[in-house]
């Protein structure tokens, strides 16, 4: 018979859109009762546009392929004990602040994802957000499958669902997605699918994943670019509906606007942590903390965000300051972990002589100045036996929930204090951005669960640092401290059979043990 | 760069990560299931109230009137992660691929008499509907259930649900020779024809029901239970007789796949009801209350394909249904 063949596009509709209807027997609010909160103006969902055309099948046919691809790569990776033979065992606490921090996000993208994929009362989100769910499963899982093997072989990665919900510094990343999460559906996937995976992902994965092929983990590298290829849907998600919440209404546009600038600046802060992996702790480096920015967020954030005048959206608030910081940021934030490590679960360590040097080189105007007198202190006293650790709890930022240790974004050797009061109470702040953020929405900020009062609270299994270390399960002079003293490295050297004397550089001649 | 390490030096410090050994009571290997599966959800110090709903933590095991002291006792008996889901539906898909270009091919459709593919086309292709709202279900229990043990397996449930209504769409295009006269017919009766309201009723019920563990045995336990057996197995039952095998092939993916996903159902269903008598009773009385539901709405379904003997087929799979609750899911009924 001859019969008029659908067009794809049609096609796809029928598949998606069309399996919908208007209810009638249920008022269409008690369905869909998320939509109208946020303020966002909504009148034709027929106008998504789908920002892929995937059936389930098709879904199941490509995703299977590349996950049979990924498991040979995993399964060959542990029989031949491929973790030996990245660069350096420094390189493994990247791994561990990746697992610790990054994969519990992706468990949280799943179940978002599995929100807004419900509450969206058109298909098209609908169907867009729900795979991409299923995505962000697959790479929780596939990230504890292959990070599997190097638990088996070293310390810190243990227990890391159970340390994110608990560990100071794991409350930034914790705090960040939890933010979008309790918001409305339009706020989470401006949030994640716009300014977290279209404008900002290439400053998280970028570095994870060149960080691990250049320092010789393929297991990393080969999860990390199956994932990819996922993203690259989630991306022309995240534009889509941007785009089409400002086509929708004009008055959507001052919304998504302030939603931009907030998320920008949480995203942001939450990317201090990627900063200093990238200039301190991959032993090969791939590029600067400064050049990812300039390259990743100036320009090509640049040329987005002008075409995304057109619809009246400005780049988001502060940016400037970030770009202020990007001589600083990481330094600022390896001080921290340096200070604090006996409570961290990987390792820290002080540059070594050639690193120092490509730090200069990367940081001319401000590294010889402010930071490389400190670590020569910091070095002075492990030398003599005394690697400095700092008892006082530091205050955290009510908002992004990083320690106060941020600068002036005029003055890199002052430190940034704002506060704001609420109901009689006062409220730190980091930066401009954290108070702004905290001031649109105190109500909500005022609940931040922020690790350093719990223990002052008595919440953390005691005050002392010991007690907070078992709540944590954190295993003292194990998962902690210095690399230098750690049971990784004595581990790594035996394994590697290489004495101390035989993989002595410079930095570690200088400790007495 | 070859490395050469001493094979007694390089036994592992540790088999699993820290909270499976604790679950499992010892330091041993895992499952690829069972790493990826235990306490990925967070259940502690959450920062802020949700928005869309105030009364709760943004994970809350207060979201059900189910209580369960451990919600990773619940095992998925098929170990579904993404990794085993995913490569166990891409080899089903396979399968029903060649089945539709099988019949495709030999034109096995121009075969059947025009009656029974009439019957077909309004006995199946309104069920994409049916099969959207399952899927819609299945995400919300997936969002706001309580362990990634039950929730995982409920969003590859959900998305299932999505193929399937997607096949369904696809068999109303292979009836109506690409017009999609079939799938617009279909969701004129969906809409307007007396023998799908109460389905589409109890669907629109169902997508507004809050508490997602009553959702979970209404959807994936009674009306699935009643749904599939009649659709899969008593209507293509029934027109095998005119249409041959042709029909069933093209659902084959439906059946096998309930099939599967009835053992996933009736362990959940298992595990909640040994928890404890509260447990047990709230089951039994939701299951009760959705079986009745879904045979209602399911009768005039039937009645499409078997006329007068409709009654008596879903007092059948009533039956059927109430045995396996008692014998596979821990419930008298
Ligand atoms: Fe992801
Ligand atoms: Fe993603
Ligand atoms: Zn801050």
């Amino acid at each position: 018979m001859a019969a008029k063949r659908l067009s794809l596009r049609e096609k796809y509709q029928k598949f998606t859109r069309d399996l919908a209807w208007e209810p009638s027997y249920q008022d269409k609010a008690n369905i869909f009762p998320q939509t109208e909160f946020e303020g966002i103006h909504i009148h034709d969902w027929d106008k998504w546009e789908d920002p892929f055309r995937l059936t389930v099948d098709a879904y199941w046919k490509y995703q299977a392929e590349k996950e049979r691809k990924l498991y040979a790569i995993i399964d060959a990776f542990s029989q031949n004990n491929g973790q030996f033979n990245v660069s350096d065992a420094r390189y493994v606490n990247a791994l561990k602040l990746f697992l610790q921090g990054v994969s519990p996000l992706e468990y949280a993208a799943h179940r978002g994802f599995a929100m807004a994929g419900r509450q969206f009362s058109g298909v098209g989100p609908q169907v867009a957000c729900q795979m991409q769910s299923i995505d962000e499963l697959r790479h929780v899982q596939t990230q504890i499958h292959t990070i599997s093997q190097y638990n088996k072989f070293f310390n810190g990665f243990h227990d890391w669902n159970h340390m994110h919900q608990r560990v100071w510094y794991l409350s930034v990343p914790k705090s960040f997605f939890e933010d979008a999460m309790s918001a409305g559906p339009f706020e989470f996937v401006t949030a994640i699918s716009f300014s977290f995976e279209y404008v900002l992902t290439n400053l998280l994965f970028m570095p994870f994943m060149s960080g691990a092929a250049y320092n010789g983990d393929m297991a990393t590298v080969t999860f990390g670019f199956s994932a990819q290829s996922d993203e690259s849907r989630h991306m022309t998600l995240g534009l889509e509906v941007i785009k089409f919440m400002l086509e929708q209404d004009e008055r959507n546009v001052p919304i998504v606007q302030k939603w931009i600038d907030k998320w920008f600046w949480r995203g942001y802060r939450l990317l201090t942590l990627v900063s200093m992996m990238m200039d301190y702790m991959l032993p090969k480096r791939v590029m600067s903390w400064k050049e990812a920015w300039e390259m990743y967020f100036e320009e090509n954030g640049g040329a987005l965000f002008e075409d995304l005048s057109r619809y009246g959206i400005r780049m988001p608030k502060y940016w400037d300051v970030s770009v202020k910081e990007k001589e600083r940021l990481s330094h600022e934030a390896w001080s921290i972990f340096y200070n604090y490590d006996h409570a961290a679960a990987f390792h820290s360590w002080l540059p070594e002589e050639s690193e120092m040097e490509w730090l200069s080189a990367k940081y001319p105007d401000t590294f010889d100045k402010y930071y490389r007198p400190r670590y020569e202190y910091w070095r002075s006293l492990q030398e003599k036996g005394e690697r400095w650790y700092n008892s006082t709890l530091p205050m955290l930022c009510q908002l992004c929930q990083i320690p106060m240790a941020f600068t002036e974004p005029d003055d890199p050797t002052q430190i940034c204090y704002r506060s704001s009061e609420y109901n009689g109470d006062k409220y730190h702040f980091c930066s401009d951005g954290c108070k702004d953020i905290f001031d649109d929405e105190p109500e909500k900020y005022v609940q931040s669960w922020l690790p350093v009062h719990q223990i002052y609270q008595g919440n953390c299994g005691g005050a002392s640092v010991p007690e907070v270390l078992e709540w944590y399960h954190l295993v003292d002079g194990q998962d902690n401290k210095e690399f230098l003293d750690s049971q990784d490295r004595a581990n790594w050297n035996r394994w590697k059979g290489e004495s101390d004397s035989d993989t002595d550089q410079p930095v570690k001649a200088a400790v007495n043990d | 760069m070859t490395i050469e390490i001493k094979t007694q030096s390089v036994e592992p410090l540790r088999h699993t990560f820290s909270n499976v050994a604790r679950r499992q009571g010892a330091d041993k290997s895992a499952s690829r299931y069972l790493e990826a599966m235990f306490d990925l959800q967070p259940t502690v110090n959450f920062h802020y109230k949700p928005q869309w709903d105030p009364d709760h933590d943004l994970y809350d095991t207060g979201r059900t009137a189910i209580v369960m002291e451990d919600w990773y006792a619940f095992r998925d008996p098929r170990q579904f992660y993404y990794g085993a889901w995913t490569t166990t539906r891409a080899k089903q898909q396979d399968v029903a691929e060649r089945n539709y270009a099988f019949v495709e091919k030999r034109a096995l459709l121009d075969l059947v008499p025009e009656e029974t593919r009439k019957v077909a086309e309004a006995a199946f292709v309104p069920l994409r509907h049916a099969e959207y709202a399952a899927n819609l279900n299945n995400m919300y229990i997936c969002a706001y259930g309580y362990g990634t043990a039950i929730t995982q397996a409920a969003s590859f449930n959900a998305v299932d649900r999505l193929g399937i209504a997607q096949y369904l769409s696809r068999i109303g295009l292979m009836l109506d020779g690409n017009t999609s006269e079939s799938l617009d017919a279909a969701k004129q009766a969906w809409l307007e024809n007396e023998a799908w309201q109460p389905l589409r009723q109890l669907c629109e019920e169902l997508m507004a029901t809050k508490d997602w563990f009553e959702l979970y045995v209404a959807q994936n336990f009674a009306l699935d239970g009643l749904l599939y057996p009649l659709v899969y197995e008593r209507i293509d039952g029934e027109l095998q007789r005119h249409a041959g095998s042709t029909i069933s092939m093209l659902n084959e993916f439906m059946s096998e796949w309930y099939g599967e996903t009835s053992r996933w159902v009736d362990a959940t269903l298992k595990t909640a009801a040994g928890e404890s008598d509260a447990n047990k009773v709230q089951l039994e009385q939701w299951a009760r209350q959705y079986i009745d539901r879904a045979a209602q709405a399911l009768t005039p379904v039937a009645a499409q394909v078997f006329g007068t003997d409709a009654q008596s087929v879903i007092a059948e799979l009533r039956e059927d249904l109430t045995n396996r609750a008692g014998k596979k899911a821990g419930l008298e009924l």
